[in-house]
């Protein structure tokens, strides 16, 4: 069965890179003990799939992975057993079905949203909070992007969906995804261009509230296309799956 | 969204370094102390970058060993890679432990554990970056107490003026003591030299370098080695823990972030070896073989898969062919773990109809090679090293192997033996052509396309202890030449399309020598080296040969004098203050049976009175094996 697994990543966790969040999952898993499904072959491996990877040094409340599983105990169990075997830093926030159709996490992220916050001694604050409408109003908004064989020019503001000032930080809804992708960054960078500012990448840090996909025109959360499980799930399907496929050998 | 738990490293710092990770701790199963509430603070180092230290297993059973005491808080330290090396001079930032964040500087001891001769210079870089002093004579009251540990403390000497005491053997057996002797020795107000006088005194294996002077000859050879005080002992006992089973592990090891070397769970089946290479530092140093016991065996795996969740577990002893309860453990792991995708990794095996079974159920036949260590290419050679194993064995073994379904065979080499030939040289292209001829003469339903042989060789460094310790190296010119050699050799062999051969940087090699054999006359060279910029000479990209050789000459040191000199049978080594329970007799025995070409049983086969039974315990006093 698939299910839909949103977590924090917070504290010192930050520093770890997404494809050492994917290798903790895993060990996790076989931690808590839970039955999650392997797929067929000589090097059998876990069936997990992570939605947009998050940057060295970001935190979020947003984050988002499909994992199978053999069966299920009740969403709030598998949640209590994840979470007993977790570091500071990571929590389990949501355990959902989702319907086995759903396309996976990676595939259908289309935006997410930011909280961009200053470190001190930078900048002035207020000349960003207070200048995120007419930034965004701009009719386009020119950033080079580098790649390893050419630097072309990309205007990022039909990426941007949103940004305004919240308090002493930046909220913005950024596209996300594998097709088209926007990080907080490149606005930031942008932004300081505005400004007429130097760019100091250490200056801001950036905190991931929310990942959505987007369906029949509007965006939801990705967690939001599933359903808790309200009990154990699955197990005498399974059971009986395995013994039909010892019967046959 | 600011820290909760406080780094050391601010976010600038450690979003500009490279794996940031090295540096934050709190990885799942590290240990949480309330540094208050201790009356320890013990930092354990490997001075090497994180994803190696971490891979160390004598570290990780310190590590648990400490943190058994209320009353002690063992914490990590590794080598900050060179990005951090440099922010951390510039800003003058103390070198700190992983657990609490907190500088070294602040800590009862630092203890270093020594692997392997190409680290010195990182352990400088720790002391320095410390801010605890480099030199053990110019460290404060209040300073760490430097403890170094490991194989290269077999030969400490060439680092003696950089550590307070030097650990002589298996770190088991009396580090409680010292705790407890420091313990009480602070609570009564002594001093710092008090301290090590009284260790070097009560504690056995300890050698304080500080208590001991060398005089040496006019040709550089030693003259004296004495204490210079009569209540320490004249010779250091090395400590052994002779009961493997009833002991320190870590049964709930570390997780790292990051893949480290060894990413997977550990599990030491025994210790020492009984095969007496003649070459081999481990097969005398940890004399004599201990074996673990099964059922603790079997515990501590469960232990170890459920706490880390680990997807593999590997075996780990230095001939694990020899392990008497092998079959059983393989199957236990194998009944237990295969259902379960966990992968069960078998190093160094014996290729026989067994281990060819079990690795057949464990691994991919398809996607793995098998490996064999001849170290040598002509029988003649092999008996010079006393490796008992003959070609006809290596042909045997790969071709069962080839009928089991491999096709991928690797063999480690060593060139540079003593009395090496230019047949001997020629003989590692000769057996490795000989397996593949094997191959290809095969009915073709055992072949499955070409088969690869992949040779590999290292360069011979004589070490302390061994029956080669008298060894002449030769210059790094010739090493190159008899690399080529060989590999022109490959390339004339029929099936050389087959084959393939690799080998080792000589440079190293040469440094190696001059370090393991060293006196105390290479510090100041280690020193100048290192205040030359050099670290992390075991990265190749990071190794500057001739910085070394500069300090060298600077220091009025001929480095042949390490490595190519003929040492006469009576000459005075550095380490010969030292007892590893091998006599000096029977190392002296076995190079003259090198010379001989003669061979020696295994240990199992015959005692040959070595002189580990006086440890009163394992393979000695098998019923089979008792001395006459």
């Amino acid at each position: 069965m698939k299910i839909r697994i949103k977590w924090t990543k917070t504290g010192v966790l930050k520093f770890i890179g997404h494809l050492d969040v994917q290798r903790y999952f895993h060990k996790a898993m076989l931690r808590a003990e839970l039955p999650i499904s392997f797929s067929k072959g000589m090097s059998p491996h876990q069936i997990t799939s992570f939605a947009a990877p998050l940057g060295i040094g970001m935190t979020s409340e947003g984050e988002y992975m499909d994992a199978t599983f053999d069966w299920s105990y009740s969403s709030e169990e598998m949640m209590r057993r994840l979470n007993a075997v977790m570091n500071e830093g990571i929590s389990i926030l949501e355990f959902h079905q989702i319907d086995e159709k759903e396309k996976n996490c990676m595939a259908v992220t289309a935006a997410a949203d930011y909280m961009v916050s200053f470190r001190e001694g930078y900048y002035n604050k207020e000349a960003f909070t207070k200048r995120c409408e007419p930034f965004f109003f701009q009719e386009s908004i020119n950033v080079v992007k580098k790649t390893k064989r050419s630097e072309k020019e990309v205007d990022i503001a039909p990426m941007i969906l949103e940004i305004r000032g919240e308090g002493d930080s930046i909220f913005m809804k950024l596209v996300t995804g594998s097709a088209e992708n926007l990080k907080p960054h490149t606005v930031m960078e942008a932004f300081c261009n505005y400004l007429g500012y130097d760019y100091d990448p250490v200056a801001f840090m950036y905190h991931r509230l929310e990942t959505y996909l987007e369906r029949n025109g509007k965006l939801m959360p990705l967690g939001a296309v599933g359903k808790d499980l309200m009990e154990t799930t699955g197990y005498e399907e399974f059971m009986a799956k395995k013994a039909a496929e010892a019967a046959n050998e | 969204m600011q820290n909760t738990q406080n780094l050391a490293l601010k976010d600038e710092i450690l979003l500009q370094v490279e794996k940031p990770v090295r540096y934050i701790g709190n990885e799942v199963n590290m240990v949480v102390k309330d540094p208050e509430k201790v009356d320890i603070r013990f930092a354990m180092c490997f001075p090497d970058v994180y994803e190696i230290g971490m891979s160390h297993l004598g570290m990780k059973i310190i590590y648990d060993m400490m943190n058994r005491r209320d009353d002690i808080y063992c914490e990590r330290v590794f080598s900050p890679w060179v990005d951090l090396d440099k922010i951390m001079r510039d800003e003058k930032i103390p070198l700190f432990a992983l657990e609490s964040q907190d500088p070294v500087f602040m800590f009862d001891f630092l203890a270093i554990t020594i692997q392997y001769e190409m680290c010195y210079t990182n352990i400088l870089q720790i002391l320095d970056l410390a801010q605890i002093g480099i030199f053990s004579k110019d460290r404060r009251e209040d300073a760490p107490i430097v403890i170094g540990g490991g194989p290269c403390t077999y030969n400490p000497e060439p680092l003696a003026p950089f550590f307070d005491i030097f650990y002589i053997g298996e770190g088991e057996t009396v580090y409680y003591d010292m705790m407890d002797l420091y313990k009480e020795h602070k609570a009564n107000g002594g001093s710092r030299a008090e301290f090590l006088h009284r260790v070097a005194r009560e504690i056995p294996g300890m050698y304080v370098p500080s208590l001991y002077e060398t005089t040496y000859k006019e040709d550089g050879t030693i003259e004296s080695f004495e204490p210079i005080y009569d209540d320490i002992p004249r010779t250091i006992l090395k400590q052994v823990q002779m009961d493997l089973s009833d002991t320190f592990y870590q049964d709930k090891p570390l997780v790292p972030y990051i893949k480290v070397t060894q990413d997977r769970c550990v599990l030491e089946i025994q210790r020492g070896c009984t095969r007496g290479c003649r070459f081999c530092q481990a097969g005398m140093i940890y004399r004599p073989v201990r074996e673990r016991d099964l059922g603790w065996l079997e515990k501590t795996a469960d232990t170890m898969l459920a706490s880390t969740g680990n997807d593999e577990i590997s075996l780990s002893s230095l001939s694990s062919s020899d392990f008497s309860r092998l079959p059983e453990m393989c199957n236990y792991l194998i009944d237990n773990y295969r259902s379960k995708n966990i992968n069960i990794g078998l190093p160094s095996l014996r290729i026989d109809a067994f281990s060819l079974d079990v690795m057949s159920k464990v691994q991919d036949v398809k996607k793995s090679s098998l490996t064999f260590a001849p170290e040598a290419g002509t029988q003649r050679m092999r008996d010079v090293i006393n490796k008992g194993l003959t070609e006809e064995v290596i042909i045997h073994g790969s071709e069962m192997a080839f009928k089991g379904g491999w096709n991928k065979v690797k063999l480690y080499f060593m060139m540079g033996l003593p009395t090496e030939t230019e047949e001997d040289m020629k003989g590692i292209a000769h057996l490795c052509e000989n397996i593949a001829m094997n191959y290809y003469s095969l009915d073709s339903e055992y072949r499955h396309g070409r088969v690869q042989v992949g040779a590999s060789c290292s360069f011979f460094v004589p070490k302390p202890f061994t029956p080669f310790q008298w060894a002449q190296m030769v210059e790094p010119e010739e090493y190159q030449r008899r690399a080529h050699l060989v590999n022109d050799e490959f390339k004339s062999m029929h099936n050389h399309r087959s084959l393939s051969f690799k080998w080792h940087d000589s440079k190293t090699t040469v440094l190696e020598g001059i370090l393991a054999r060293g006196d105390r006359k290479i510090a100041q060279v280690i020193y100048d080296v290192y205040k030359n910029g050099c670290i992390y000479d075991a990265w190749t990209e990071y190794f500057r040969y001739g910085t070394w050789m500069k300090c060298m000459e600077e220091n009025g040191l001929d480095y042949h004098f390490y490595t190519t000199r003929e040492r006469s049978l009576d000459e005075v080594f550095p380490w010969d203050f030292i007892d590893i329970g091998v006599t000096k007799a029977f190392l002296k025995r076995e190079w003259n049976n090198a010379m001989e070409e003669k061979v020696t049983p295994n240990c199992h086969q015959k005692c040959s009175g070595c002189g580990a039974a006086k440890f009163g315990g394992g393979v000695c006093f098998e019923n089979k094996n008792k001395m006459d």
